[in-house]
């Protein structure tokens, strides 16, 4: 199979692309005066402490395991959302458009539904309620809002698009699957709002016209940044 | 140093830094690895009754079977989108540019499930002959901007509820699967700025980026109704979400799909043959 594999390359463009980020990423941490090695190590690390067992960290909050752990994970990234959008529901960014508050009371609703839902579904086996951080987020300022609502948008539909295949249950795939297309389409708006027209573009987008999905460790580090509850999936199924 | 602040940090520089470090090579080699094993039973699917395998009587109940049917409505979306953007009647400027984007996912999609079909040992389908009026039911298709958004529109809320209904046959499969969630949020972001570009035309505040009970947006006709058909529902899982939102945000919060033979009836007048 691997010549195959070598004769297919060409058609899959998505690698180059790969390729570049990989690229820009060094360049960045270059820039910040960070050697790459020194993220693989730090990288690594955690990776070693995540692959150390079923072992809770004082303080933690445990995601749980197999289908259960998914779901509290969609539960975990809802909850933020919901809490997100009930803030800029309550205190409106300043020069609002009557569509825009019509539209962002929509996404706070729909992140209410998905919340409500998660925690009905999972009953006693529900996480706690979480404490946000959403101390560098000036909700007075349209840009601040936007671009924090643009990040959990593209996070979310990421972290659904990475978690479909962590699913055991097919009930709970179809589920899955059918809020992930709602969170692209507030993603599509929120992006079109910030800029026209890039509701799917090349920084979110590649070259094979697909969407991102990311792993779960890689969407709760980013996730952990606005919450002060502290959540570990390391019992999350890995594959 | 906080670790999550660094990261944070980074991601609000850089919001693309954690995008797929898993690089498209590992995913060719996972296809690679899998073609070995599904090659033979692959093959009488291929020999079998190839011509008609994309939409024919029975719903696809294997990977290559999805994938062929995805592939059809792909090159739906593909063709269409190339005549809408040559047809001179797209505005310059943001509509130009937005259905240049999306024909070019569209094309990249048709590229890419080609690739995987090969890779799975099949025969990738051949792109049918097609007919955008539908049998002269949308006549004006590439000469009324409105009415080429429209049916843009159809398309694309189409094809997000049609990957859904498959995403239970791809589980055995995550390469595969994750490969078709990728697809069905980009259809999802395309929906979402069709809507839009609607709702910019039409000043009609009804027309949002997300579907409220099965209402088409301001679409008043029976072939385009089936596409939201069923999209009402606010109970999932048995949960009735109107205990704590609208009825209107509870059936716009979760997106339903449909199944193979629905979606077959919505896009069978679409195809000349």
């Amino acid at each position: 199979m691997k010549n195959d594999s070598i004769r297919l390359q060409p058609a899959l463009p998505g690698e180059e692309a790969a390729y570049n980020k990989t690229v820009s990423r060094k360049k960045f941490l270059s820039a910040l005066g960070i050697g790459s090695l020194s993220l693989a190590a730090i990288v690594s690390c955690n990776k070693d402490d995540d692959g150390m067992g079923s072992t809770v960290p004082p303080g933690s909050i445990d995601l749980g395991k197999g289908d259960t752990g998914i779901l509290n994970y969609a539960y975990a990234l809802e909850q933020l959302e919901a809490a997100f959008y009930t803030k800029v529901a309550q205190s409106p960014y300043s020069g609002i458009t009557a569509a825009e508050t019509a539209l962002l009371t929509d996404i706070r609703d729909h992140e209410v539904a998905h919340r409500e839902f998660f925690k009905k579904a999972l009953g006693t086996a529900a996480i706690p309620a979480l404490n946000v951080n959403f101390s560098g987020i000036d909700f007075s300022k349209r840009d601040s809002v936007l671009a924090t609502a643009k990040a959990f948008e593209d996070l979310g539909v990421s972290a659904y698009n990475g978690a479909g295949a962590l699913i055991a249950d097919k009930n709970y795939l179809l589920l899955a699957g059918k809020i992930v297309s709602v969170e692209a389409r507030h993603a599509a708006y929120i992006r079109d709002l910030i800029s026209n027209g890039s509701f799917a573009d090349n920084t979110i987008i590649d070259a094979s016209g697909m969407d991102q999905a990311k792993a779960p460790a890689d969407v709760l580090m980013i996730a952990q940044s606005f919450l002060t509850s502290k959540l570990w999936g390391g019992n999350l199924p890995k594959s | 140093m906080n670790l999550y602040q660094l990261f944070s940090n980074m991601e609000k520089i850089d919001p693309d830094i954690y995008g797929r470090i898993d690089s498209r090579r590992k995913a060719i080699r996972n296809f690679a690895g899998i073609g070995g094993r599904l090659a033979l039973a692959a093959v009488p699917l291929a020999l079998g009754g190839l011509l008609n395998k994309a939409y024919s009587q029975s719903a696809p109940a294997d990977i290559t079977g999805v994938l062929q049917y995805a592939l059809t409505l792909e090159y739906l979306e593909a063709e269409f989108y190339t005549k809408a953007v040559a047809s001179g009647i797209i505005p310059a400027g943001a509509p130009t540019s937005a259905l240049t984007t999306i024909r070019d996912h569209e094309n990249q999609h048709v590229a890419f499930l080609t690739a995987v079909i090969k890779q799975l040992g099949a025969t990738p389908v051949s792109k049918p002959t097609f007919d955008f009026t539908a049998g002269g039911h949308f006549a004006t298709v590439f000469t009324n901007y409105d009415v080429l958004l429209a049916v843009a529109q159809t398309f694309e809320d189409t094809g997000v509820r049609a990957y859904k209904g498959q995403a239970g046959v791809l589980m055995s499969n995550n390469t595969v699967l994750t490969a078709a969630l990728n697809i069905h949020s980009v259809e999802a972001r395309h929906a979402s700025h069709i809507r839009q570009m609607r709702r910019a035309r039409t000043n009609d505040a009804t027309i949002k980026p997300w579907i409220t009970g099965k209402n088409p947006g301001g679409i008043t006709d029976d072939a385009v109704q089936k596409s939201y058909n069923g999209e009402e529902l606010t109970t999932q899982a048995g949960i009735d979400l109107t205990g704590f939102v609208s009825a209107s945000a509870a059936s716009e919060s979760f997106d339903e799909p449909l199944t193979y033979d629905q979606v077959i009836a919505i896009v069978q007048p679409f195809i000349k043959q």
